[in-house]
């Protein structure tokens, strides 16, 4: 592995880095509140998909925030359950839980943990953190929509690291073979995982074409462009009678310059308020 | 047992909805009838355990209760994790039916021989674990089974047992079922090792000695009432059972009494030492290689209360 990959000289999606809007910086900073609170955190992994859920919740999701357990609802599950406190950002934003929760990340009197848990957390679906669970109880709960004809939908998003469990690939097999037009599999393809770049430690490639074997329509699209991820979700299903399946091109750490596909931002410790602050400031200048 | 299960799922989905059945390339048949009847309610998913237990807990999450059928070695190691967080950290209502338990499959090796599972079962919290003695225990289990708040291990036994449940009181999920009471010592089964120790109960007591028999077809929850009342008043308790010495109820009794009672009785368990099984042969075969004995059965309770008299 090259000096260069490992600190993240040059962005391997393919994506130049573009610019955030105000929204999205946003979000982010609520992101570095919650780091804080608890100190720590998987910083690259949670900013790689702020703009993905910030899409999904904004303006794809049938929710309802005072009523989490809504019949109608659509049921999102974060199965690359580390990228959580993305997700609790925009919980939090849209009222699930109050947002002073944020602050007590990890703590032991708070609800929100290293990896979302189901039980605490009110718009959580299910509890995520050891990789490869969250497709399968996707196809679970879409087959339980299919049996009494509902027209809710489910979205799993996965990480591309997270593609080296082998129970991915069950659940592909199987939601491929029931043609679960319901379903959609969202993959945050960020293109590292802990240890380095996704292609030096197991290549995924050809990924899309992956998708398309294991029966899924395939679509792909850059993860940070939010008009391009509105557009990708609206024209779901991609095939009919088949699982979709949306591959997001992202940089892991978006947002923050040095974070930016650097492995060492993987997870971060010791995180105290002068760190907090260099990151929103890195933030602000994005 | 198992065609007295299965074919009772069939009938409790045909009286609730909420019932589905999920089976991992099952043999040829399986439930035909009720994939016939309720083809929304019958999913026959591949070889890919994992899966199909993340599977079984989307569903459950949904309303649905799950029943779920392969190959007990494979749900309890190969699938163990996604039974401890999908299934076990939820607390849903997923009914684990697993071919195989003990060491039914002896003639196919250490692969299949589910000689652990009572002990990774016992270890995920919420898990309730049942190990029918005959088709007659299964057939009051499975009625109880649709509306328990937690997910369940179900142990099953070769298929065509004997029927051995006569006498015993009528069965409920987690409580014990005496068939003899007696003060001198305590005999403790579960699955088909009451079978294993009637015929040592019958010989000991005709010798004189005063000899109870307590049935735990429910190995968790522990009906602990059941089995420290009896405990207390007895010189000698031996726990028999189809498993590894250890994890299995044998560990779970010897903790409760060694926590729970002033002076505890003379103590042995009977089941599987700690070693993978080394012969082929029948489930007869093994467990007359591993001593699973109504001899032996008589043999540690004499010697146990020798011992105490002494």
């Amino acid at each position: 592995m090259t000096q260069a990959a490992l600190k993240g000289e040059s962005v391997p999606s393919g994506l130049e880095p573009g610019p955030l809007d105000r929204r999205s910086k946003e979000l982010r900073k609520q992101c570095v509140r919650c780091l804080l609170g608890g100190s720590r955190g998987h910083v690259g992994s949670t900013f790689s998909l702020i703009e993905i859920l910030r899409v999904l919740y904004d303006d794809v999701l049938k929710y309802d925030p005072a009523n989490p357990s809504w019949e109608e609802r659509d049921r999102f599950i974060l199965s690359k359950g580390h990228g959580c406190i993305a997700l609790y950002v925009l919980l939090a934003e849209k009222g699930f839980f109050p947002d002073a929760e944020l602050d007590k990340f990890c703590h032991p009197d708070g609800i929100l943990g290293g990896h979302p848990d189901h039980v605490k957390v009110p718009g959580i679906e299910a509890s995520t953190g050891s990789l490869g669970h969250g497709l399968s109880i996707g196809i679970g709960r879409a087959l339980a929509g299919r049996v009494r004809r509902a027209d809710w939908r489910v979205f799993v998003t996965l990480g591309d690291g997270e593609c080296n469990e082998g129970s991915i690939w069950e659940g592909a097999l199987a939601a491929g073979n029931h043609g679960l037009e319901n379903l959609t599999v969202i993959v945050d393809n960020n293109k590292r995982q802990s240890y380095g770049s996704t292609d030096e430690v197991l290549d995924l490639e050809p990924f899309a074409d992956k998708w398309r074997a294991f029966g899924f329509g395939v679509h792909e699209v850059d993860g940070h462009d939010t008009s391009a991820l509105r557009n990708a979700f609206a024209r779901l299903p991609y095939e009919k009678d088949r699982p979709s399946a949306l591959i997001c091109h992202t940089v892991k750490g978006k947002g923050i310059p040095e974070a930016e596909g650097n492995n060492k931002w993987h997870h971060l410790r010791a995180i105290d308020e002068a760190k907090a602050q260099a990151m929103i400031e890195a933030i602000e200048k994005y | 047992m198992r065609k007295t299960c299965i074919d009772m799922v069939h009938e409790l989905a045909k009286q609730d909805e909420r019932v589905v059945f999920v089976g991992s390339d099952l043999g040829v048949g399986t439930l035909d009838e009720m994939r016939w009847e309720l083809p929304d309610r019958f999913f026959m998913e591949g070889v890919s355990e994992a899966n199909m237990i993340g599977m079984c807990a989307g569903l459950a999450t949904e309303g649905h209760i799950v029943y779920t059928n392969t190959i007990a070695t494979f749900i309890a190691r190969r699938a163990y994790e996604q039974v401890c967080l999908d299934v076990g950290h939820a607390d849903l209502p997923v009914r684990f039916i697993c071919n195989g338990g003990g060491l039914v499959y002896a003639p196919l090796g250490p692969t299949h021989e589910a000689i652990d599972d009572f002990a990774l079962m016992r270890a995920i919290p919420n898990m309730t674990i049942f190990a029918a003695a005959d088709a007659e225990e299964m057939r009051e289990f499975m009625p109880q089974s649709l509306d328990w708040p937690h997910p369940i291990y179900i142990r099953l036994a070769k298929g065509h047992d004997p029927i051995v449940t006569q006498g015993l009181p009528p069965f409920e999920i987690g409580k014990a079922r005496p068939l003899v009471e007696g003060s001198d010592a305590l005999i403790v089964t579960t699955g088909i090792t009451l079978r294993v120790a009637r015929p040592a109960l019958d010989e000991l007591r005709a010798e004189g000695l005063d000899v109870g028999l307590l049935h735990l077809p429910t190995v968790k929850p522990l009906d602990t009432d059941a089995i420290l009342s009896r405990a207390s008043k007895s010189r000698a308790v031996v726990v028999v059972e189809e498993h590894s010495i250890i994890g299995g109820l044998g560990s779970a009794v010897a903790s409760l009494l060694l926590e729970e009672l002033p002076s505890t009785p003379s103590f042995r368990m009977i089941g599987i030492p700690d070693q993978f099984p080394d012969i082929y042969g029948s489930q007869a075969d093994q467990l007359r290689h591993f001593d699973i004995t109504a001899e032996r059965v008589a043999t540690e309770v004499r010697g146990l209360l020798r011992s105490a008299a002494a």
